[in-house]
């Protein structure tokens, strides 16, 4: 009886607003659902996942969070485990360093997007001053955000920006659990600084690589708050649009329940398949003793 | 190796390095002080000539941005405890006591931990309406103890499960109840579990957005997310006082991480939390 004590709140909570939902979800995406009177909605089978997979905002959508994955996830992984290996050893000012590369991961994304955005924005921002002024890169103003393509500059380097120093402090705990003796030896043998990495750093370290893919690809994959506060979501012409920007904007804006639940659950597949894919991979690995 | 030349050469990339991820803030500070007379000015200055108060100031005065500090601090907080409280119950529960289902109910709570919290927010929504919990802080509250525990729990599993089990025999053998082992035993052997979970948690709450974006619409219930991106969408180019309203976002949150660093990285090396 004492073991209700222990559990019987938590799982209150997490079958009200986590186990039931999930549930819930799936139903409503077989349905074009009525939120003023769920009573009446219309089941349409698979209506709203054929209707969301041929909808051209919808694949650009996924195209645009495909591309955001493939720039900030490789992106983030090479600075931080560069910053990691910089910090490897024996090092003064290290906890300094560390603090000042970790402050955006644990500042609000609202404050850093609104932060990206301002130095992008109009034709006076700070990146048009740099580039144009400063460094004559660019010949005149360049309007980032009414742009498209460039609208994703600042959104990219935000992505990558704000996620360095995490990677660098668990690339760092993943180098710090490789045998220091390996290296002493191979020093020993006269093997160059590069072989070092690529021989011994690199495979050892391959099974943070694998976590560090996962959680950052998921991460990416379930980019929002950026996106929504540079470009609204979606400007100019829902053209800049996330995959969850716009299962936003459908579900709340159009009040088009079932879709969404349709773009939640086809994401939430994609993020699941792509978690078993690599821990898989992760594990294959290490039984060849990677 | 780590030789003297070595040595320089990092420093000097790290610096730089470390130039680049401050310096935004550093501009984010200079504009929060600027009048807006100076906002657009070419080219932008670092250092503001008038540095005022004055954004600080209208935004506590005029815009009450004082009720949405104190509504994010109060749901953060709130959330902080209960989850806390929740997620170490069960976790000792999980370390530590024999009842039927055990091992089906743990991978049911080690499950939420898969779960993309997007996938949820429409679900989410409806039962919020259906409970008559929209437009209330307890919806924010609840939510976010929801998705905090799994993780929570899993990490706080571990620590207790490293507690040497004769110092809980011993309090069993005086008659204890396992709720009062819990409380006077366990619990303050754990405390940088607690702490890890303290600042995750209360950061989580602190950030989060989408969620607070559709479960509150009322005004005066905002959390400072919310605030802010409402105001800057409101007041296009007053970007000194959106700056303004930003440090107010961060000061809590810096000052937390500072204090806490220490368990924070262990915390975040050990079990990949995501802060």
């Amino acid at each position: 009886m004492q073991v209700l004590f222990f559990l019987l709140p938590g799982f209150l909570v997490l079958a009200t607003f986590l186990i039931l939902p999930m549930g819930y979800s799936l139903y409503i995406s077989f349905f074009d659902w009525n939120i003023v009177d769920p009573d009446i909605s219309k089941f349409v089978g698979f209506g709203n996942y054929t209707e969301i997979l041929s909808d051209t905002i919808f694949q650009k959508a996924a195209l645009n969070t495909a591309i955001y994955a493939l720039v900030t996830v490789p992106g983030q992984i090479a600075l931080g485990l560069a910053l990691a290996i910089a910090l490897n050893g024996a090092l003064r000012g290290k906890g300094l360093y560390r603090t000042l590369f970790y402050l955006p991961v644990v500042t609000p994304w609202v404050v850093v997007a609104l932060l990206f955005e301002y130095i992008f924005v109009g034709q006076g921002g700070l990146a048009n001053y740099i580039l144009v002024d400063l460094l004559r890169i660019a010949s005149e103003p360049i309007r980032w955000l009414a742009d498209p393509v460039l609208a994703f500059v600042p959104i990219h380097l935000l992505g990558i920006w704000k996620g360095v120093g995490w990677v660098g402090v668990i690339a760092l705990a993943g180098l710090q659990v490789i045998p220091r003796d390996l290296y002493e030896s191979a020093a020993l043998d006269g093997v160059s600084n590069w072989q070092k990495f690529r021989f011994i750093t690199l495979p050892l370290f391959r099974p943070t690589l694998v976590f560090l893919t996962v959680v950052l690809s998921i991460g990416a994959m379930n980019a929002y708050v950026s996106n929504q506060l540079i470009t609204n979501g979606g400007d100019p012409q829902d053209q800049t649009h996330f995959i969850l920007t716009y299962m936003y904007e459908k579900t709340f804006s159009g009040l088009e329940f079932g879709p969404g639940a349709a773009i939640s659950y086809l994401l939430a597949m994609v993020v699941f398949m792509v978690s078993v894919v690599q821990l898989r991979l992760l594990r294959r690995e290490s039984a060849l003793g990677w | 190796m780590v030789t003297k030349k070595n040595s320089t050469i990092r420093h000097f990339g790290l610096l730089g390095f470390a130039a680049i991820m401050i310096f935004p803030f550093i501009f984010m500070v200079s504009t929060a002080l600027k009048p807006q007379a100076q906002i657009f000015d070419i080219p932008p200055s670092l250092i503001p000539s008038d540095a005022t108060f004055q954004n600080f100031q209208d935004l506590l005065r005029i815009d009450g941005f004082g009720i949405y500090f104190f509504n994010s601090f109060f749901v953060a907080t709130i959330t902080t405890l209960g989850t806390l409280a929740i997620s170490s119950s069960m976790a000792y529960a999980f370390a530590r006591l024999k009842f039927p289902a055990k091992g089906f109910l743990y991978t049911l709570v080690l499950a939420g931990m898969m779960v993309p919290p997007v996938m949820l927010i429409i679900p989410q929504f409806l039962m919020s309406k259906y409970l008559g919990l929209l437009n209330t802080h307890l919806a924010l509250i609840l939510v976010y103890i929801c998705m905090t525990i799994p993780m929570q729990t899993f990490l706080l599993r571990g620590f207790f499960e490293d507690i040497p089990r004769e110092l809980e025999e011993a309090a069993v053998l005086d008659g204890a109840s396992k709720v009062r082992i819990f409380r006077v035993v366990m619990l303050p052997l754990v405390k940088p579990g607690l702490a890890v979970v303290t600042i995750f948690t209360f950061l989580y709450s602190w950030d989060e957005f989408p969620w607070a974006n559709v479960a509150v619409n009322e005004e005066s219930l905002r959390t400072l997310p919310i605030a802010l991106a409402f105001f800057q969408s409101q007041h296009l180019t007053q970007w000194g006082m959106v700056f303004a309203g930003a440090i107010f976002a961060v000061v809590p949150v810096v000052l937390l991480f500072s204090f806490f660093q220490k368990y924070f990285i262990a915390g975040i090396a050990s079990s990949g939390l995501k802060g």
